[in-house]
């Protein structure tokens, strides 16, 4: 058994509040569903209290000393999130609600601009409906083809007519990490490629920024979407990373307050970065919580995290095996090095829910479903899996209780 | 929760009842709960004096799902189509016999749904005291 019992772990799970609140049977909760949302650790509930009691007031036109504050906590949060992912400037950050919205933001002003009949948009088997909706219907608006990245049996891409597949692309649009089978996406080989056809790229970060450090510039991605809400940070806010020349050439978007330089009544000229797609007052509360949770991410370490949850993840996949003999099903990539903290599984005859609604009387949160993922469930043939999702805070007693869930699942269904 | 999962509830849900498809059927509707993926037909025989002489369903899912369906599956054989329409979901509250948590009514309601739709012949809509998620 590989040993995984990190004081330090343990030592942050008392970072985060509700972790230690029992379940309503009594149970000690075991909250293996942070591929959904993250928990939030104190500073960051403290963030946004802090923001409404101090120093809330509208950002950007206040001239007293309030205003000033309130915005000069909404721009260095979006200081903070832009050095988290290495951007060029904080300008190159743009407030979104969520990953989904900056993927929109992406498809209507970007796409909406770019692509015609004749051209194409290359995405992959994995995605995440958010991820995959938005271009089906920018293809329809604009007659582009879309295409996709095979992916195998156990969900990793398939990349032997990558060439082929990126002739024609002006866009690929993919998953840093798949939300259902934990897939880390070979960006260091796809992103080059896809430059070199002449495609734009776009990178789905949902599920690889709260878990590991992502460069930006490193990766040269030209687009990169994320979710607070999934990274420590509270819900309802997110957003879009662009490089400079893109942005700048860029339509606005959502259309209104704050993202114009001078309105009359026939005729507006827009304002410039990053406020030019940021129409309306944004959530700044959440986004100076969102700062708060950088903070938190970079004081526990992106290394450490990334370091704990393959540790967590081995750790888990050990545990899981004895049941492989009594119909365990474990989905998603067999080496270690490919996959983040996600597990998803089936368990003899019992359906994902039935599995996930036992596991919950045990105290372990565990999503069921198709994981917003139908396509690839119907390509693989799961009507549904139940998927086990690790942080930070997770720790080597919240596996063994799903260990032990699982067995109580066994004796309901008489699993022998 | 744990409750629900009976040994008469996995009988239902490994070897469910009726389960299959009729020759030629009357009535059939279908649908799905998109939250689970479950999915669930119904084929009905209607004869002559308006009562369900013969019912088949098909369809994946829960064994929440699939047992209520087996089991209600039985309760209509032999009931009047205009009473299926009106059947509401104490019909298979009754039938599964044990308290269902908010998360999974809809899988329980998802074979009543479709019955009453085959019946309807047109989708199934609950009354509004019956919409509470």
């Amino acid at each position: 058994m590989i040993a995984v019992r990190d004081p330090r772990a343990e030592a942050l799970a008392l970072d985060f509040p509700l972790l230690a609140q029992p379940t309503s049977r009594g149970k000690r909760l075991a909250y293996l569903d942070s591929a959904a949302t993250s928990q939030k650790p104190q500073a960051v509930i403290d963030a946004l209290v802090h923001y409404y009691t101090h120093d809330n007031a509208n950002i950007h036109r206040g001239v007293y000393e309030l205003a000033e504050r309130a915005t000069d906590a909404f721009e260095g949060a979006r200081a903070k999130v832009a050095r988290f992912v290495n951007a060029a400037e904080p300008a190159e950050i743009i407030w979104t609600r969520n990953t989904t919205e900056a993927i929109n933001l992406v498809s209507f002003s970007w796409g909406l601009a770019n692509l015609g009949p004749g051209d194409a948009i290359l995405t992959t088997q994995l995605e995440h409906h958010s991820n995959l909706v938005p271009w089906q219907l920018l293809a329809a608006k604009t007659g582009a083809e879309l295409r996709f990245i095979e992916v195998d049996a156990r969900g990793c891409h398939v990349l032997d007519d990558l060439d082929e597949k990126l002739r024609g692309v002006k866009l690929l649009a993919l998953s840093h990490v798949s939300n259902t089978l934990g897939t880390i996406a070979p960006l260091d080989l796809v992103i080059p490629k896809a430059h070199a056809a002449g495609a734009v790229v776009l990178v789905d970060a949902a599920q690889s920024l709260p878990h590991f450090a992502v460069d930006v510039r490193a990766l040269d991605v030209d687009f990169l979407a994320g979710s607070g809400h999934k990274m420590c940070g509270p819900t309802g806010i997110g957003f879009l990373y662009g490089k400079r020349a893109l942005l700048d050439a860029m339509p606005p978007f959502l259309t209104g307050g704050d993202m114009i330089r001078e309105v009359g009544y026939e005729h507006t000229t827009f304002n410039e970065l990053p406020w030019k797609f940021e129409a309306g007052t944004s959530n700044i509360a959440d986004a100076v919580a969102l700062g708060a949770a950088v903070d938190y991410l970079e004081h526990v370490g992106m290394d450490w995290i990334a370091a704990h949850e393959r540790a967590i993840t081995a750790y888990a996949l050990e545990r899981l095996q004895p049941f492989v003999a009594r119909g365990l099903q474990i989905y998603g990539p067999e080496s270690i090095e490919r996959r983040s903290g996600v597990i998803s599984f089936n368990f003899s005859d019992i359906h994902a829910h039935d599995l996930a609604s036992i596991l919950d009387t045990e105290g372990v949160c565990v999503r069921a479903g198709h994981h917003c993922t139908m396509p690839l469930m119907e390509k693989m043939g799961w009507p549904a899996t139940a998927r086990a999702s690790f942080y930070l805070y997770t720790t080597e007693r919240d596996i063994d209780q799903l260990a032990l869930a699982l067995e109580k699942a066994a004796q309901v269904f008489k699993v022998a | 929760m744990d409750d629900f999962y009976k040994e008469y509830i996995l009988d239902h849900y490994r070897n469910p009842r009726n389960f299959g498809h009729l020759d030629a059927p009357t009535a059939t509707a279908e649908d799905l709960n998109p939250l689970c993926g479950d999915k669930i037909r119904f084929e009905l025989l209607v004869d002559g004096d308006g009562v369900v002489s013969d019912v088949r369903f098909s369809g994946k899912g829960c064994a929440i799902s699939q047992a209520s369906a087996s089991m209600l599956s039985e309760t209509i054989k032999g009931e009047k189509l205009e009473d299926v329409a009106r059947f509401s979901q104490d019909r298979v509250l009754e039938n599964v016999g044990i308290g269902i948590s908010p998360a999974r009514m809809k899988c329980a309601m998802l074979g009543l749904k479709v019955v009453k739709s085959a019946a309807l012949g047109e989708i199934a809509r609950w009354p509004d005291e019956e919409l509470s998620h």
